[in-house]
């Protein structure tokens, strides 16, 4: 069993964000866990990886039963997994539907579930999960993917209210597009006109995701729950 | 032949009973008697409040898989659907984690 170091689970912490965001709470002391269908090319003290499928039931409940027995605790969920697909809604096959929603949604709420239930043990808990500019913005082009994660907005805020009670908050952050794989696909001239249409016009970067991180899941945060925030100057 | 409980019904009673000892606890629910079999979970006889009722079945969900290796999901559609439903008591709680618990390792 832990002692008093936090633990903190990461959903798709194998590159991008995911990775940056375990980097960044082991360095601070925390216990990291991540997980990800593939397993990643690194490895860290302080972090253990799980080799899931958020949208897998009994891969989820596998990986919260490890957490438990090890720590006994969970403290902070960054619910980071996302898959996207950038397409014309009369271009989009309907595989791309049940591959985005698996993940985005169905993923996000079988993490959320198993969380809770392992954080209202001690009557605390910080889960924070990721949305995108693309809902406030209605990207053409991004009709699958923002509609997934506006069901996470929606998710976010609900739950948010049934787990109040029980010492839980539950928030999301909303990146501008950032230098990751999720975004390789995009042609350059339409991340440029996404930026152009920000408050603050650049590209975002992960120090900035995890700044609001940090506010979300600080102690003094418990009375911050059920929030949606942008980056950019979106709203 | 089948015997209808394999496991120790004593057992799940005391599971139940332990897990709601703390939520009375840690709601400051203050009762003239211990809980027992009898003891109400639902409905306007009952000390819990529906959140209660909620904690009360993820606990157990958790002390059962550690108790018996059994991985059960206690408000499936089933058993919302029952009319008599088995989260009335301690005791008809008990029973059907019994059953399930010996529907699971029959499969």
């Amino acid at each position: 069993m832990t002692s008093d170091r936090q633990v903190v689970l990461i959903t798709g912490a194998r590159k991008g964000i995911g990775r940056f965001l375990a980097e960044r709470f082991v360095r601070n002391g925390a216990l990291v866990e991540g997980c990800s269908r593939k397993p990643p090319d690194w490895s860290l003290e302080g972090y253990t990886h799980h080799l899931a499928d958020v949208a897998d039931e009994a891969q989820v409940r596998a990986m919260m039963t490890s957490i438990a027995r090890r720590h006994g605790r969970l403290d902070i969920v960054i619910n980071n997994a996302g898959v996207a697909a950038m397409n014309h809604s009369l271009l989009t096959p309907v595989t791309s539907l049940d591959r985005i929603f698996d993940t985005n949604v169905r993923g996000t709420f079988l993490v959320c579930r198993e969380a809770a239930r392992l954080m209202q043990r001690r009557r605390f808990g910080r889960i924070v999960n990721l949305s995108t500019i693309a809902v406030p913005l209605r990207l053409e082009g991004e009709a699958l993917y923002a509609a997934s994660k506006s069901a996470i907005e929606t998710l976010t805020r609900i739950l948010a209210r049934e787990l109040g009670p029980l010492g839980i908050t539950v928030n999301a952050v909303g990146p501008t597009p950032i230098e990751t794989d999720l975004i390789r696909g995009v042609p350059p001239e339409k991340i440029q006109k996404i930026v152009e249409s920000l408050a603050i016009r650049r590209l975002g970067r992960f120090e900035d995701v995890a700044n609001v991180i940090d506010f979300f899941v600080r102690p003094e945060s418990d009375y911050v729950t059920g929030q949606v925030i942008y980056l950019g100057g979106v709203s | 032949m089948t015997t209808l409980f394999t496991i120790d019904r004593g057992v799940v009673v005391a599971l139940i009973i332990d897990s709601l000892r703390d939520l009375y606890e840690q709601n400051g629910v203050t009762t003239d008697s211990e809980p027992d079999e009898g003891t109400y979970l639902i409905g306007r006889r009952a000390l819990l409040d529906s959140l209660g009722l909620v904690t009360l079945i993820v606990d157990l969900e958790q002390k059962i898989e550690e108790a018996f290796g059994v991985a059960l999901t206690l408000a499936n559609e089933r058993a919302m659907s029952q009319k008599n439903s088995p989260f009335l008591t301690v005791g008809s709680l008990a029973d059907y984690i019994c059953a399930l618990i010996d529907e699971q390792r029959n499969v």
